[in-house]
């Protein structure tokens, strides 16, 4: 029975993934994810689910990866410099194709940086921060109802696929509190991953189905499960071959950058004979939406395209919600320009412009007006 | 079920990938030996490894396996352990893998008493990069990266679990085979976090440059330096640290983690129940 609970972004986290089945947690305390540890260590146990605070991140990504394939969804939270130590065993994840959910609360770097302010700093190192080829699914809520549902659809985006996935939020989002609507799972959509329907003798741990993705049975399952990070062949064994190289990282690669269309989630906001568009996550979104709302009864043509999937980037989403008149892309971020980047290098047909932001402090909604003013809009 | 230890290894795979003269192959089969003596069921056993040349071993078992990053093993093992606690899990690493790069999980995998057992290959050195010191190298060892010696001591690898809370320590050679089977019966048998170390010998890198004797010659060594508690402790320091002490050094029965932990999930539960109430 869905309730009204009012939460902070970090609780709502938490709730979302135990809406969506998550029952174990492993996590090492770093400001400002914290309570997201806390909330799940209150609300797993009484679910005969587990709780079990790590020596470091290494180890909370290492235990999340052993529990998921023992059949529990599984989950992490961390912020900043716990979430670089994750990035090995992340990559562990993606190769070894073990479904769990990292729930990265976004503060100021580099390194230590600043704790307990915000920032969105983590564009590039959530999509490229472990090493090698790969493609990686990163989910942005910006409000704590949106915290909630974009926990539950990387829970189930992980099961579908075979991977980890990130939620991304930040410091601000994480500890904003509001009222929001708390589903049950009877009330969501759930995906669970798929079993193996063959005979345990004909199962092959890395073998995938027409869609990319092979079937997952647990530890302790009859059908035995062989989990590799080195380069494999299709029964998990050892496989450095040239092409078995080729074709193993272009799999992993295509079972998500080629469902763009599935993963690929955005809200566009007065897009309708917009000029200049706004594209923003997280709390950035939030402060967009208000300048637009301000910009258009100043009569100044402006949308707003907010990104709930920051990658695979969901760029022919954005490029069909765009109106013919869209001329100039403005990019808001809190970082030096990271996502920007993207923009520039896909939208090559309009002006880009930047808002960009590193001191700790969110973007405002006069801000953006000012960039939109400065720029003739 | 009636499986002996040929049926939880993949031969086909044989020969072994290791070096003419390592120990590992006798490790090996004697894992297996104790997976069938105690009549283990492949679909219940997960076998854990890192990276190096023990953690090779995961690809000869035909139970589940896990083959993961350098020094994690028992923390993936955690997990596995910890989500299905019917699940037998033997984690497979060598000195440098588990604890070297992994000695701060393998302490807190002590001192949370996971019911796992550790099977630790200690041939003094990194086998698989080329023969260099790991962090159980004795000091003044001599390898590719200490050409002159090394300026810190070694581990005492059963020393440093039993102090960080491992409820079954043992340490035996390959010389030892039969030893070696009863201990790791025993260690998977042993509720609890167990470790077994297993002096090893790299002829290729650290037996060559430190001993300067074949991979016969260390088997000899392996056999006239193993000395059991008693005789140990009659020795002097310096022949003590001459020999390797072998046996089972520890047991002791505890609560695991696992039977704490159902506890408190009961305790919890009663409380949220409550609290709705």
């Amino acid at each position: 029975m869905a309730e009204f609970k009012f939460l902070q972004g970090n609780e709502a986290c938490v709730e979302g993934a135990v809406a969506a089945g998550a029952r174990f947690f492993a996590g090492y305390p770093i400001t400002p994810s914290s309570e997201v540890a806390q909330a799940a260590s209150v609300k797993l146990p009484p679910l005969g689910g587990y709780y079990i605070q790590m020596e470091d991140e290494i180890a909370s990504m290492a235990a999340i990866i052993g529990a998921s394939l023992s059949g529990l969804k599984s989950f992490t939270a961390t912020s900043g410099p716990g979430f670089s130590l994750m990035q090995e065993n992340l990559g562990m994840a993606i190769m070894g194709e073990v479904p769990c959910v990292i729930i990265n609360v976004s503060r100021g770097g580099p390194s230590t940086g600043l704790a307990t302010k915000q920032a969105q700093g983590d564009v590039m190192q959530s999509r490229w921060g472990t090493h090698g080829d790969h493609a990686m699914i990163v989910l942005t809520p910006s409000s704590v109802q949106e915290c909630f549902d974009q926990t539950v659809r990387a829970f189930n985006l992980s099961e579908k696929y075979r991977c980890p996935v990130i939620v991304l939020t930040d410091k601000t989002i994480g500890h904003l509190r509001e009222r929001i609507e708390v589903r049950g799972p009877e009330e969501i959509e759930v995906i669970d991953r798929k079993k193996p329907d063959c005979a345990p003798s004909q199962y092959k741990s890395c073998a995938p189905d027409d869609d990319g993705v092979a079937p997952l049975p647990s530890y302790g399952d009859r059908h035995l499960l062989r989990i590799n990070s080195s380069m494999h062949g299709e029964e998990g064994f050892l496989n450095d071959s040239p092409a078995n190289a080729t074709a193993l990282v272009r799999r992993l690669w295509d079972k998500i950058e080629k469902n763009v269309s599935y993963i690929g989630k955005i809200e566009g906001y007065r897009l309708e004979g917009a000029e200049t568009v706004i594209i923003a996550f997280g709390i950035a979104a939030r402060a967009a939406r208000r300048a637009v709302t301000l910009a258009r009864a100043g009569g100044i043509r402006v949308g707003l395209v907010k990104l709930l999937t920051l990658w695979p980037f969901p760029y022919a989403q954005i490029r069909e919600a765009l109106d013919p008149n869209c001329r100039s892309l403005l990019v808001a971020e809190l970082n030096m320009g990271q996502l920007v980047l993207e923009v520039e290098r896909l939208f090559k047909d309009k002006k880009i412009l930047r808002v960009n932001k590193w001191s700790g402090e969110d973007i405002l909604p006069g801000e953006i007006m000012a960039a939109l003013k400065e720029a003739g809009c | 079920m009636g499986l002996t230890y040929r049926d939880y290894l993949r031969e086909e795979l044989f020969p072994q990938m290791w070096c003419a003269g390592c120990s590992h192959g006798i490790s090996l089969t004697a894992v297996a030996r104790a997976m069938a003596a105690l009549k283990l069921d492949p679909a219940e056993t997960v076998v854990v490894t890192g990276i190096g040349c023990w953690g090779k071993a995961d690809d000869y078992f035909k139970t589940h396996s896990f083959h993961g990053t350098h020094g994690r093993a028992l923390s993936f093992a955690t997990g596995i352990k910890v989500a299905n606690p019917r699940l037998k899990v033997l984690v497979l690493m060598g000195d440098g893998d588990g604890v070297t790069i992994g000695g701060n999980h393998f302490i807190h995998t002590a001192r949370r008493n996971i019911d796992v057992t550790a099977v630790i290959t200690n041939n003094f050195n990194y086998g698989m990069t080329g023969g260099q010191y790991s962090s159980s190298s004795p000091e003044g060892t001599i390898s590719t990266t200490s050409l002159y010696g090394t300026a810190e001591p070694g581990f005492d690898i059963c020393e440093l679990a039993r102090a960080a809370g491992a409820t079954y320590v043992a340490r035996t050679t390959p010389y030892h085979v039969t030893q070696m089977d009863k201990l790791l019966a025993e260690a998977i048998q042993h509720k609890g976090f167990s470790v077994v170390e297993i002096i090893s010998s790299c002829p290729t890198f650290f037996a060559r440059y430190n001993y300067k004797v074949t991979a016969v010659e260390m088997m000899r060594l392996f056999k006239e330096r193993a000395v059991d508690r008693e005789r140990y402790d009659a020795l002097t320091a310096a022949e003590k640290a001459g020999c390797f002490l072998t046996g089972r050094l520890h047991r002791e029965e505890k609560e695991d983690f696992h039977t704490k932990y159902a506890r408190l999930q009961q305790q919890a539960k009663a409380r949220a129940e409550r609290e709705v109430v």
